[in-house]
């Protein structure tokens, strides 16, 4: 995703020459588009919908019935953390912008608290709806604090995305602390470095229209690393356990699906053609990936299981999600067809083979369903779509090669840093569930609260 | 007195119900139960295929007089039958006392009504 920052303090004010023979033009002055802006407030609540509760139903009716609490507990408590450190800092390091050397990594700290940034202003990013301002430079035509909302929303669901890979072995302290320090650390440079206008990776051309990058690879890499430190649950044996509530499953995966138009739709940060046209690919790539998923299950289980066609509609929405103003309708039954076909063999072939305990195939899904979307935006972005962008469908390889570092510098540094915080946590606090909790479950253990209670 | 507790197939109920009504034993309890057993079978789950040796059943409670006691088991035995392993068992326990809340009968007579045949 191009996401164009102007620095107003870098450029020097100038004055509007005005000639003696010609009368002065008029003053420029910016306005809110109340078309985008309204689109986008409704854009940022749909995002909100798809942690609570999507994801949280998504992934709390795929655990056992004595942890359903605690993954709705993360998700609730994740909005809430994560959002007080979006204004604290968050925005400012992702989106903010500091001079020397640690430009291209880092935003700093200038707009922390949105400090110098008032109701009235408009906001420094934007795709395809922009205007100009009265000394010669560009803004958006959504208010600022509308787009700090949408982005505070990725925020706090990327950290989300990781627990289905921790499930039911989490000490709850840990996890907090853990999440907090992540998305400081972690999802706050690679944001800053794939969608400011001075990061490194947008800097490079790397294309990722609403989160591929920054939201799921981080994430998915992030969460196989968890799976492996944590070690798996006592009581795995080599295959999934059975879901507790699949109709909150389905509910979740329909609230995920619903709230993906804001997510993907909305990064374009208008209300236009482009918005259109990711609205449009992105269904179609959940509908190509959930039907694809529904034959894969079918031909391999024998039977087409709810739970099948909804993680497929769910890796469908994960991999056109960097695609999704870049890629037109074919590209997206492509991205659905692919991903599907990739990621059922690795959740239900490979994961098991290999052995270890990524609970809710966070890594599977979102992992390697970021992954495949990413590096297909750089073989279907199509100049149709947004003329200045095309992959290597139309020549263009060099964009392909630019997918492929965005994707394995996000791979390494997520990795990395997801150890060395893991290790951090571990040592400091304890981050792993003892064996009493884990068998008595999460809910009793780390909340004191029953989900189902057997009489009144 | 005595209590029969038959483990049945969920797929058996609705015959074995049948069964009961027509031998006029109308009264009884029943819910679903979740066993461990030696027979596995092909489970599915988001993709895996493996086996499973946790078997869902259903669990009736029925307490008789010692006349009726033949004709309910029969009953419960015939219409639950398939032939194949997995129907289930019958367990027969003795009943000490039986007493009605309403009005302190105890005895045999708490598990009729006077008035039905």
């Amino acid at each position: 995703m191009k996401k164009i920052f102007l620095s107003l303090a870098a450029l020097g004010l100038t004055t509007l020459a005005v000639s003696a023979q010609t009368a002065a033009p008029a003053a420029i002055v910016p306005v809110v588009d109340a078309g985008d802006t309204a689109w986008m407030i409704v854009a940022c609540a749909l995002v909100l919908l798809m942690t609570i509760p999507g994801l949280a139903l998504f992934y709390g009716g795929l655990v056992r019935r004595k942890n359903v609490l605690n993954v709705l507990m993360q998700c609730i408590i994740l909005m809430a953390v994560i959002s007080v450190e979006w204004v604290a800092i968050g925005y400012s390091m992702s989106f903010g912008s500091i001079k020397g050397a640690l430009a291209p990594y880092i935003g700093g700290f200038d707009w922390a608290f949105l400090n110098g940034i008032s109701a009235s202003d408009l906001s420094p990013y934007f795709i395809s709806h922009s205007q100009a301002t009265a000394d010669g430079g560009t803004i958006g035509t959504i208010p600022h604090f509308v787009f700090i909302m949408f982005q505070c929303m990725f925020a706090v669901i990327t950290p989300g995305l990781i627990l289905g890979a921790f499930a039911e072995r989490i000490k709850f302290k840990g996890f907090l602390v853990f999440s907090l320090l992540w998305a400081i650390i972690i999802y706050n440079p690679i944001a800053h470095w794939v969608w400011s206008g001075d990061g490194w990776l947008f800097k490079m051309g790397a294309l990722d229209f609403a989160g591929g990058t920054v939201v799921h690879i981080n994430a998915g890499i992030a969460a196989i690393v968890m799976a492996l430190l944590l070690g798996k649950r006592r009581d795995y044996q080599g295959h999934a356990i059975p879901p507790h509530n699949i109709p909150h499953v389905f509910i979740g995966a329909s609230l995920l699906w619903f709230g993906w138009f804001g997510f993907n739709a909305g990064s374009g940060l208008a209300a236009d053609g482009l918005a259109g046209n990711a609205f449009l690919v992105t269904h179609i790539a959940a509908a190509t990936a959930a039907l694809v998923w529904a034959l894969l299950d079918w031909f391999h289980g024998k039977k087409p299981t709810i739970v099948g066609v909804c993680t497929g509609a769910v890796a469908g929405l994960v991999a056109i999600t960097p695609a999704a103003g870049f890629v037109d309708v074919t590209g997206a039954l492509i991205i659905g067809l692919v991903v599907s076909l990739i990621c059922f063999f690795m959740v239900a072939i490979v994961k098991p083979k290999l052995g270890y305990d990524d609970s809710l195939d966070a890594f599977g899904v979102h992992g390697i369903g970021g992954i495949i979307g990413a590096m297909l935006t750089g073989v279907l972005a199509t100049p149709a779509v947004q003329a200045a962008y095309s992959g290597a469908a139309f020549g263009n390889w060099h964009q392909l090669g630019v997918q492929g570092i965005a994707t394995l510098t996000t791979l390494v540094y997520s990795g990395v840093g997801t150890f060395l915080l893991f290790k951090l946590v571990e040592k400091t606090i304890g981050i792993r569930a003892t064996v009493k909790e884990e068998s008595l479950g999460l809910d009793e253990s780390q909340h004191g609260e029953t989900a189902y209670t057997a009489f009144d | 007195m005595k209590k029969i507790e038959a483990i049945i197939r969920k797929s058996k109920f609705e015959d074995v119900k049948k069964a009961l009504y027509d031998v006029d034993i109308d009264w009884f309890s029943y819910w679903d139960i979740t066993g461990l057993g030696k027979s596995t079978e092909d489970q599915v789950v988001r993709g895996q295929i493996f086996q499973s040796n946790y078997i869902q059943r259903r669990m009736l409670s029925i307490v008789v007089r010692d006349i009726n006691l033949e004709k309910t088991v029969n009953a419960i035995m015939t219409a639950a039958r398939t032939g194949e392993p997995g129907d289930g068992k019958v367990f027969v326990y003795d009943i000490e006392e039986t007493y009605r809340i309403r009005n302190g009968e105890k005895g045999p007579e708490a598990l009729y009504n006077k008035d039905d045949k």
